[in-house]
């Protein structure tokens, strides 16, 4: 399962820099992230390449960090190819919470990082509907 | 010059004195007899009613702290059998528990005489009508003063706090002429009225009975001018009695105390130690013909000082200078007092070990505004938005239903908050009162 690092940030001038700088020292390389916003704070969400290593530099320096099973998707790099795969998810039923795209790729294909409920039991559903669930290692070392 | 009772108001210092050193006589032995709590007090420092011979033996005496009432919860500190009970109230409580207090039909005339006084004081007559917008209820303050009034017999319109349009429309229709509640709910009022769009001079308003909260000059001349009346400033908590311990005057310079009801001191709160007159510390009250909830030198950890110089209104008591401060970390905000350790307790609750916060106190126009910091910690955090939301309104349902008190809760980050060595600033009051 690919482990997602997520921490709380306020909103305030420089934080993001600050985590950034911090990864950036500790030789962690960020591979995909998105942020959610409300008025007083985000949630910053990283996948890069050592999540631990990560995890421990990022608390070692004081942010309320925490680790996320999420689940990295192949998506046809074509108009309509997300649509296709959410399409796919929908009628498996496999509800998504928030998702985001990859920098990186296997082949072709486009990467989404998902958030679902229950990944150990998703990724099943996710495989069954004929959708490509990439692996850890491999997405760390993208 | 009008009193409403001009032979105890402006009663000679010398016969003042000697009452008061009658009824605390009674007081001591009433409790002595009927509050074991009082009895083994008094007996640890190895004291007995009889000792006391004159009013600088109060000194002997112990103090009565908040905590002590709330250690006594629900009736151990009443000095009258339950039938003798007319009437209970209660402020809230630190811990859930509120601190009872409970008044017997002569308590109940006693009040209503001190606060027909205040209303003198005020500018309120019998041909007054009298809107009481304090709350009425539990808090002391709005039965309190609609007792008062109508021993003055004035009209009253027992309105209770809050629907600021109908308190507009009522004021206009029924044509009040004095207002009692909080300083700033009238200043609330007095910006609602000029919005409103309503023709100030169909209003007969004319005087203000403002208390329950800590304000200032400043705010005094504010409301006088906006409402175009005349504001007194009112003293009192419900451990004494309620509203109507000390009262201004029309002269403004300082608040009379009822002495022949209650009997003042001022303490050095580090030593315990009584100042001489003058001096700033806490203010002690003991009360001296209250029989179902007297109490002995009772610390109201309110900072003030007192004067004996002679009033140019002709009374006869002693003034303390408005409320200058606290010992403790007491807030009041919109009239609701606020301990910082209600907040943690409520973080506490919440499964936080070691809850880091800040509150700030802000007056947004005339309204106090709470905001609420905590510290996230691991443990509070998750990866969605929707749960730090959710975080913060669970905080939010807990602190309102807790303290009674809607406060707007922002979560920041760990070590945030400043640290400081020894006690932690809690509080940050941005109000310019």
């Amino acid at each position: 399962m690919i482990k997602q690092i997520s921490l709380f940030l306020e909103n305030k001038k420089g934080r993001l820099a600050h985590v950034c700088r911090v990864l950036g020292k500790a030789d962690i390389n960020i591979r995909a992230l998105s942020i959610a916003d409300t008025t007083d704070f985000g949630v910053l969400r990283l996948i890069v390449n050592d999540p631990r290593k990560a995890y421990d530099i990022l608390k070692e320096n004081g942010f309320a960090v925490s680790i996320t099973n999420v689940l990295a998707i192949e998506v046809a790099d074509i108009p309509g190819g997300l649509s296709c795969a959410l399409d796919k998810l929908e009628l498996a039923g496999v509800n998504v919470e928030y998702m985001y795209a990859f920098i990186g790729t296997t082949s072709q294909d486009a990467l989404v990082i998902i958030r679902v409920e229950n990944p150990e039991t998703a990724i099943e559903y996710v495989e069954k509907a004929g959708i490509k669930v990439v692996q850890e290692d491999e997405i760390y070392s993208l | 010059m009008t009193y409403w009772n001009k032979h105890y108001e402006c009663m000679p210092r010398e016969e003042l004195e000697k009452l008061q050193l009658d009824r605390l006589k009674k007081t001591v032995e009433r409790v002595y007899y009927n509050v074991p709590f009082y009895r083994q007090k008094f007996q640890e420092v190895g004291l007995v009613p009889e000792d006391i011979h004159s009013l600088d033996d109060l000194k002997k005496l112990p103090f009565t702290t908040k905590q002590e009432l709330r250690d006594n919860y629900p009736f151990g500190m009443i000095a009258a059998p339950m039938s003798e009970i007319v009437r209970l109230h209660a402020s809230s409580g630190t811990t859930g528990k509120p601190t009872v207090v409970a008044y017997t039909r002569s308590d109940i005339n006693i009040w209503s005489e001190i606060l027909a006084r205040t209303l003198t004081c005020g500018g309120t007559t019998k041909n007054s009508v009298i809107q009481i917008a304090y709350g009425y209820g539990l808090f002391t303050g709005g039965l309190g003063i609609h007792y008062g009034a109508e021993r003055v017999g004035a009209s009253v319109i027992p309105i209770s706090g809050g629907n600021t349009q109908r308190q507009l429309m009522l004021m206009e229709d029924f044509g009040t002429t004095v207002l009692a509640c909080t300083p700033s709910y009238a200043i609330y009022l007095a910006e609602a009225l000029e919005k409103s769009g309503r023709d100030r001079s169909k209003f007969k308003l004319k005087y203000g009975i403002f208390g329950a909260e800590p304000w200032s000059e400043k705010m005094r001349s504010r409301i006088e001018k906006s409402l175009n009346i005349s504001a007194i400033d009112i003293y009192g908590l419900s451990e004494v009695i309620g509203p109507g311990v000390a009262s201004e005057c029309q002269e403004k310079k300082g608040l009379h105390i009822f002495e022949d009801h209650f009997i003042p001191e001022i303490i050095d709160p580090e030593t315990g130690e009584t100042l001489p007159m003058g001096e700033k510390g806490e203010l002690v009250f003991t009360t001296i013909t209250k029989e179902g909830f007297p109490v002995i030198r009772y610390r109201t950890r309110d900072i003030t000082y007192l004067t004996k110089e002679p009033c140019a209104c002709g009374r006869t008591h002693i003034r303390m200078h408005r409320v200058m401060g606290r010992t403790d970390d007491m807030l009041v905000i919109r009239g609701v007092n606020v301990f910082p350790s209600q907040i943690e307790s409520v973080l506490l609750d919440m499964g936080e070990t070691n809850p880091h916060y800040l509150l700030i106190v802000d007056r947004n126009g005339s309204l106090d505004e709470l905001e609420v910091q905590v510290e996230i910690s691991e443990a509070m955090f998750n990866d969605k938005v929707k749960g730090l939301e959710g975080l913060e309104k669970k905080i939010q349902s807990k602190i309102l239903s807790n303290l009674g008190i809607s406060a707007k809760i922002r979560l920041v980050e760990p070590n945030s908050i400043p640290r400081s060595e020894g006690k932690a600033k809690r509080v940050i009051d941005r109000r310019n009162i």
